[in-house]
C-alpha cells in the first residue's frame, strides 16, 4: 500500500503540469455550470462537447510532432482537407457512409505520412516543411470545394452530435427506453468518440517501441540514435498519427456542420490554437515531455474559457482581448521555472 | 569577412539556385503571355517596378523576420503588429502618424523580447499570444469595423508615389535593407545575433548579454512590421482588419528560401532579398495565368518544398 502511494506521489510530482491542467479544467467547468442558467444539464454538456471535438482532435494531432521537438503547421490544413472530402463522400447507403469515413480518415493519414517522409528523407525542418505542405493541403481542399457547402447524411449528423439515447434511437439498435440504459443514455456521443480515440489509439501507441522512441527523440535525439531506437520510423509514425487525428477532427466537423468549408483563415486559426492547447495541456514545446491526453485537457480548458463569454456579461468587443490575455498569461505561467533555476546555464537550450 | 570564407560555398548555394529559379519563373510567365496575348509584360521595367512596389511591404516584414529567425526564434505576431501600427497611425493622424505607428511596433517588440528573453517562454507560443492580444486590442479599439480614418499624405507618398520614376516604396525597402544588412554584417550587435543564434550558452559564456540581443532583435522585427503596416495603410489609403494576415507565412517562407537556417545562426541578408523577389514574382506570374486560389496554394507549397529539398536539407542523423 505504501508502495502504491509513493508511486502515485511520484507520478503526481512528475506530471505536475498535467494534473494542474485537469484541476483547472474541473474547476473552470464546475463554476461555468454554476453560473449557467441551465447548468448541470445534459443539453449544455452536449452542446459544449460538440463545439470542442474539432479543436481537441487538432490538439492531439499537434502533440505528437511536438513531442519529437518538432511542430506541425499543417494540422489545420489537413483538417480542412478532410472536412471538404467528408462533405463529398459521407452520404448515401450505410455502406457508402462507412466507406466515405474511411476514405476521409485515410486521406488525412496519408497526408501525414507524406509529411513524415518529407521530414525524414528530405531532412527538412518540420516547421517549414509542414508550412509548405499545409499550403498544398488547403489548395487541394479548395479544388474539392471552391465554395462552402456539401452534403452529409442527416441521420449520422443527428446521431453523432447528440446523446447516446438519440444514437441508439436513430439506428434502432435496441429499445432505447430500456431501464438499464437510462443511467448512461445521457452521455454525449462526441465525448465518447473523443475518449475512445484518445484512449484507444493514443495510449496503446504510446506504449509501443515507436511511441517511446518519439519521447526519446524529443529528449535527446543523439542518445536515442546511439541506443539503436528506430528514429526514422518514429518520426514518420508521429506525423502520420498527427494526420490521422487531424482527419478525425475534419470528419467530425463535416458531420457536425453537414458541410465542408475550405477556409484558409480558419485552418490557420485552428493550427495556432492547437499549439496553444498543447502548451496549456503541459506538453513542452522543446519535446520529450507531455502527451495527447494532456492536450485534450488543454484544448478543453481553452474552449471552456471561451464558453464563459456567453454567460458572463462582457462587452463582445472585449472578448478577443480577454481570450488573448488568458492565452498569454497561461503560457507565461511556465516562466516561474526561471525563478527556481539555480544554474543560469540551464535556462539556455 | 574572414568569418564566412570557410562556409562560402554552402552559404552561396541557396542564393544561386533561388536566382536561377527567379529566371525560370520569369521565362515561364513570358512564354505564357507570349503564347496567349502575344506580348511580354513581365519583362517590361514598368511592370517589374510595380511588382516590386507591392513586394516592398513583404520585403520589409521579411527583413525584420530574418533577424529573429537568425536567433533561432520566430515572430508570429507580425500580422497584427502591422495592423495595429497602421490603425494607430491612421487614428492619430497628422505628422505624428508614422512615429506613432513605429512606436507601436517597438512596444510590441519589447513585449515579445521580454517574454522570450527574460521569461524564457518559447517564441513560437509567446508571439502567438501577443498576436491575439493585439487582435483583441484592435477589435476593442475599432469596434470590429474598418476604421474610418484615412492615411496621412506622408504615408501615401511613402507607399504609392513615385520618385525619379521609381515607386518610393522601393526606396524605403532599399533603405531598410541597407540598415539591416549593415547591422548584421558590420555591427557588434549583428555579430552577436549570429553567435547567439548558433549556441546561446556559448554566447552567454563568452560574455555576450544574450537576453539583450534577443530583446533587441524582437524590437527590430516589431519596428519593421510596423513600418510595413504603416506603408500598407498608405498604399490602400486606410487601415483595415486583418491587413497583415497575408504577410506572415510568405515572410517566413521568403527568409527560409533565401537560405537562412530556421534553427538560427546562419543566413545572409541578400538571400532574404532574393527570397522575397522570388515569392513576389511567383505570385504575379500565377495571377497573370489567372490561376485559381486552389492551384496557387498547391504550387506555392510545392515550390517551397522543392527548393528546400534542393538546398535546405539538414545533416544526417548524428550521434
Amino acid at each position: 500500500m505504501a508502495d502504491k502511494r509513493s508511486a502515485l506521489a511520484t507520478n503526481m510530482r512528475q506530471n505536475v503540469a498535467f494534473y494542474s491542467a485537469i484541476a483547472m479544467l474541473v474547476a473552470l467547468y464546475l463554476v461555468y455550470n454554476m453560473l449557467h442558467p441551465r447548468g448541470f444539464s445534459a443539453a449544455v454538456l452536449i452542446q459544449n462537447s460538440n463545439e470542442s471535438v474539432a479543436i481537441v482532435f487538432l490538439a492531439m494531432a499537434q502533440t505528437v510532432p511536438v513531442l519529437l521537438g518538432g511542430l506541425d503547421l499543417s494540422v489545420g490544413a489537413i483538417m480542412t482537407l478532410a472536412n471538404c472530402i467528408a462533405s463529398e463522400v459521407v452520404n448515401g447507403s450505410p455502406l457508402q457512409i462507412v466507406l466515405g469515413m474511411i476514405i476521409t480518415l485515410a486521406t488525412g493519414t496519408a497526408f501525414g505520412l507524406v509529411n513524415g517522409l518529407i521530414v525524414v528523407y528530405g531532412r527538412l525542418q518540420p516547421i517549414i516543411a509542414t508550412l509548405a505542405t499545409g499550403a498544398v493541403a488547403v489548395g487541394l481542399a479548395l479544388f474539392i470545394r471552391p465554395v462552402p457547402g456539401g452534403n452529409v447524411d442527416d441521420d449520422i449528423s443527428w446521431a453523432l452530435t447528440n446523446d447516446l439515447y438519440e444514437f441508439v434511437d436513430t439506428y434502432g439498435l435496441f429499445d432505447a427506453d430500456a431501464g438499464w440504459f437510462q443511467t448512461i443514455s445521457w452521455i454525449p456521443v462526441p465525448l465518447l468518440i473523443v475518449v475512445m480515440i484518445a484512449f484507444g489509439v493514443w495510449l496503446p501507441f504510446k506504449r509501443t517501441v515507436t511511441g517511446r522512441t518519439i519521447y526519446a527523440i524529443g529528449s535527446a535525439e543523439g542518445a536515442a540514435y546511439m541506443s539503436g531506437l528506430p528514429i526514422d520510423r518514429a518520426k514518420i509514425a508521429a506525423f502520420t498519427l498527427a494526420g490521422f487525428f487531424a482527419a478525425c477532427g475534419g470528419l467530425y466537423l463535416a458531420i457536425q456542420t453537414s458541410s465542408g468549408n475550405a477556409d484558409i483563415t480558419q485552418a490557420g486559426a485552428y493550427t495556432l490554437n492547437s499549439i496553444a492547447a498543447v502548451v496549456v495541456g503541459g506538453t513542452s514545446l522543446l519535446g520529450g515531455v507531455g502527451g495527447a491526453i494532456g492536450s485534450l485537457v488543454g484544448a478543453l480548458i481553452l474552449r471552456v474559457i471561451s464558453f464563459y463569454f456567453r454567460i458572463v456579461s462582457i462587452d463582445p468587443l472585449l472578448q478577443p482581448l480577454v481570450e488573448g490575455l488568458v492565452l498569454l498569461v497561461a503560457v507565461s505561467l511556465g516562466a516561474f521555472r526561471t525563478l527556481r533555476v539555480k544554474n543560469q546555464l540551464n535556462l539556455f537550450r | 569577412m574572414a568569418f564566412d570564407i570557410p562556409s562560402l560555398k554552402t552559404e552561396d548555394k541557396p542564393m544561386v539556385i533561388a536566382s536561377a529559379f527567379i529566371l525560370v519563373i520569369l521565362s515561364i510567365g513570358t512564354v505564357y503571355t507570349l503564347s496567349t496575348q502575344g506580348s511580354a509584360p513581365l519583362l517590361s521595367p514598368g511592370y517589374l517596378l510595380q511588382q516590386l512596389q507591392t513586394g516592398s511591404f513583404l520585403g520589409i516584414v521579411a527583413a525584420g523576420m530574418m533577424v529573429v529567425i537568425l536567433l533561432g526564434h520566430i515572430d508570429l505576431s507580425v500580422a497584427w503588429t502591422m495592423t495595429a501600427a497602421a490603425m494607430m497611425a491612421t487614428t492619430v493622424g497628422g505628422e505624428w502618424a508614422i512615429p506613432t505607428g513605429i512606436a507601436v511596433g517597438a512596444a510590441v517588440g519589447l513585449v515579445n523580447g521580454f517574454g522570450v528573453a527574460y521569461l524564457r517562454v518559447p517564441s513560437m507560443i509567446f508571439t502567438l499570444g501577443v498576436d491575439s492580444v493585439l487582435r483583441g486590442l484592435m477589435v476593442a479599439h475599432t469596434g470590429g469595423f474598418a476604421p474610418q480614418d484615412s492615411a496621412t499624405p506622408l504615408m501615401r507618398t511613402l507607399a504609392s508615389d513615385r520618385f525619379l520614376g521609381i515607386p518610393s516604396a522601393i526606396f524605403v525597402w532599399l533603405a531598410v535593407s541597407v540598415v539591416i544588412a549593415v547591422m548584421l554584417k558590420r555591427t557588434a550587435f549583428g555579430r552577436e545575433i549570429y553567435v547567439t543564434g548558433n549556441r546561446e550558452v556559448a554566447a552567454y559564456l563568452s560574455g555576450i548579454r544574450t537576453r539583450r540581443v534577443i530583446l533587441g532583435s524582437f524590437v527590430v522585427s516589431g519596428i519593421c512590421a510596423a513600418l510595413a503596416g504603416v506603408m500598407l495603410a498608405g498604399y490602400s489609403a486606410r487601415a483595415y482588419q486583418g491587413m497583415g494576415n497575408p504577410f506572415l507565412l510568405p515572410a517566413i517562407a521568403a527568409v527560409v528560401i533565401g537560405g537562412t537556417r530556421i534553427l538560427g545562426g546562419q543566413g545572409r541578408y541578400i538571400g532574404t532579398l532574393i527570397g522575397v523577389i522570388l515569392i513576389v514574382l511567383l505570385n504575379s506570374v500565377l495571377s497573370i495565368m489567372q490561376m485559381p486560389e486552389a492551384g496557387r496554394q498547391v504550387i506555392y507549397g510545392s515550390v517551397i518544398i522543392s527548393m528546400l529539398l534542393v538546398y535546405g536539407r539538414g545533416n544526417k542523423v548524428h550521434s
